[in-house]
């Protein structure tokens, strides 16, 4: 049993985000790190090899320094890292992008146990579509923003949150799980993890290797292939601080009657 | 020295690590209660930090100096105390047996120490012989089916009431003088005879409990011994220079932290209408803490880098605990100071860190020790 985990390294927009003068992100500015929510996907993937035998493959598109990123999921854990990298490939927006990881997972092979776990959305560009178009373009099923993952032979039962509740959802492998930051706690690297690191297996595939498999059309990826562009990126003007009330619901209730009055509200 | 690929990615693990679990209630208990904290241990273990330099063969990460190094600076940068909890087995615990240890003794002893199983530690310091480790007095009286009777009292030793195993240093001929004839045991805490004193009161590090060990006619058999019989203060010195170096990363560790906290506290700090680091008074003390931490750091990953290229390391290490260890104090010294009366109040980090900073210079070769060691290589 594979199971893929799709992983982007994303600028860390918890500090201040640095914009270039013709709107695009500075990401040299800013320090690079791995998206939050696939750090769960692939404490999901490393929880489930413990229960089975399984081969944790940790896949990426990204530039060369991406590499870096992926010795750390190798020292998490994973087993073999996949970076897809090549200048074909950059500027690529989520329908570019999902060709080209589904071309790659393609390339490597999926088989009918095997996975493939993303993380919810990146947090640079929040579009949360990469996972589900993967899973499109792979004609697999997809279930999204799963909290809780249960294996039972090939039939996965994921809950999944919703704005007002969840449900459960039961799929067959193949498929694709996206995860969100309730499903796990994220494990560090291991000590003996970041020391043989540097011996598994991080392969990189680049433009030649992907620019026959079928699902990948050559005139759709890239900058110019993208069928998005981005116009302008800024950071938010900060909005105002919220007031918190303390005390009883009654007291409470009363001090925000009070404020409302006071703003001519009510 | 520029840290490569592998090094700069453990650090971010240790870093890491202690950013996340060192948290300041973990850190108010262990200050408040004195107890070792056995959570963070396991947690410690489980990750792997306690086997950094065991071997892979003995169930460590067989890692290198400067990545012990590492592990203890980045430690110490948040708690010192708790960078002791991932020291002992890497350094005075399972040195002893990764220097001199027979092959079974290696199997025995040295996984579980790494997996943080089993608590190993050191215990060389006694009442009457401290810097002056020939005057050990604990007796080791051999037997006739070649067993030992062990007798006498060892103070100060760090991790003593949560130990399992301790390494002892004890006289086997006492017709030899000063330093010679002793030998070093690996003594199970468990024996008939073994005993505790009460736990001191430090002023710093407190959380990695300390005590006295005392022995009354412990019955150790011939495979407690360590190495050959009569050499054990040459295997004492060796740990020791091995273990120096961690002290001094602790050194750095401290620094790095004072000096972090002094920069912050420095820029949100008001007087006079504006933040004090805008005084050239306060900025400059910065410039020499930062100045003394660097220099400490690069004496500390260069002693490392030549223990790791299998050199004669032993002045390097000396320098590098003398300079660290007292860069440590001068550091911690001006962090309280830009605190003003703040950083007389424990309720700010540098109040810890001053006091942890104080044993730097005493343990593991004092100051002075260390000019001897450095003076003696120069002069001989």
């Amino acid at each position: 049993m594979k199971i893929y985990v799709c992983v982007k390294q994303v600028p860390d927009t918890s500090g201040v985000v640095a914009v270039n003068p013709d709107g695009t992100m500075n990401r040299a500015k800013m320090p690079a790190i791995i998206n939050p929510d696939d750090l769960n996907a692939m404490e999901a993937a490393l929880q489930l090899k413990e229960k089975e035998c399984a081969t944790v493959v940790a896949v990426s598109m990204g530039p060369p320094q991406a590499g870096e990123m992926m010795r750390e999921l190798l020292a998490m854990g994973a087993d073999e890292a996949v970076l897809i990298s090549g200048r074909e490939f950059g500027g690529s927006d989520t329908f570019a992008t999902s060709q080209i990881i589904a071309g790659a997972i393609h390339h490597l092979g999926i088989k009918e146990e095997d996975l493939i776990l993303c993380g919810r959305q990146a947090i640079d560009g929040d579009t949360a579509q990469v996972g589900p178009q993967i899973a499109e373009k792979l004609h697999l099923p997809q279930v999204t923003y799963a909290t809780e993952i249960i294996k039972e032979g090939n039939t996965y039962t994921v809950k999944r949150a919703l704005e007002d509740g969840y449900m459960s959802i039961q799929v067959k492998s193949p498929c694709l799980i996206t995860c969100i930051k309730e499903l796990n706690e994220p494990r560090y690297m291991t000590v003996e993890g970041v020391f043989s690191a540097d011996e598994k297996p991080l392969t990189v595939l680049d433009y030649e290797a992907l620019k026959d498999e079928p699902l990948i059309e050559t005139e759709t990826i890239g900058l110019n292939g993208s069928p998005t562009n981005i116009f302008k990126s800024f950071n938010p003007p900060v909005k105002g601080k919220g007031e918190m009330f303390v005390g009883s619901d009654k007291e409470m209730a009363m001090q925000l009657a009070e404020k409302l009055a006071e703003k001519h509200v009510i | 020295m520029i840290l490569d690929q592998k090094h700069l990615r453990f650090q971010k693990l240790c870093r890491q690590f202690a950013e996340t679990e060192f948290t300041k209630d973990l850190l108010d208990k262990l200050e408040e209660t004195g107890d070792f904290d056995w959570d963070i241990f396991r947690k410690m273990s489980k990750y792997g930090f306690c086997g950094v330099k065991i071997p892979k063969e003995y169930g460590g990460a067989g890692g290198d100096y400067l990545s012990y190094a590492i592990l203890v600076e980045e430690f110490a940068r948040v708690s010192p105390v708790l960078s002791i909890y991932a020291n002992t087995s890497n350094s005075l615990g399972g040195g002893p047996l990764m220097l001199a240890g027979s092959e079974e003794q290696k199997q025995k002893y040295l996984p579980p120490v790494a997996r943080g199983d089993k608590i190993m530690v050191f215990a060389l310091t006694e009442p009457g012989a401290g810097s002056d480790a020939g005057g050990t007095t604990t007796r080791a009286e051999e037997q006739a089916d070649g067993s030992f009777i062990l007798n006498g009292r060892k103070t100060f030793i760090s991790g003593a009431p949560v130990a399992d195993y301790c390494i002892v240093f004890a006289k086997t001929d006492p017709k030899q003088k000063g330093s010679r004839g002793i030998s070093m045991f690996v003594l199970d805490m468990k024996l008939p005879g073994v005993s505790l004193g009460k736990p001191e009161h430090k002023m710093g590090i407190i959380g990695y409990p300390t005590c006295d060990v005392i022995m009354e006619d412990v019955h150790v058999p011939a495979d407690a011994l360590v190495g050959k019989k009569d050499k054990g203060f040459g295997y004492a010195m060796q740990t020791l220079d091995g273990g120096r170096l961690g002290m001094a990363a602790q050194g750095v560790g401290i620094a790095q932290g004072c000096l972090e906290e002094a920069v912050k506290y420095s820029k949100e700090r008001k007087q006079f209408g504006r933040p004090i680091a805008n005084f050239q008074a306060i900025s400059f003390m910065l410039a020499d803490m930062a100045t003394e931490t660097e220099a400490a750091r690069q004496l500390v990953y260069h002693a490392a880098e030549l223990k790791d290229a299998g050199k004669d390391a032993a002045m390097a290490c000396s320098i590098a605990k003398y300079f660290a260890a007292e860069a440590a104090n001068h550091v911690a010294y001006k962090a309280v100071q830009i605190h003003g009366g703040y950083g007389y109040i424990n309720e700010y980090k540098v109040e810890r860190f001053y006091r942890d900073a104080r044993i730097v210079p005493i343990y593991e070769g004092t100051s002075q020790v260390q000019q001897m060691v450095i003076s003696g290589m120069l002069l001989k």
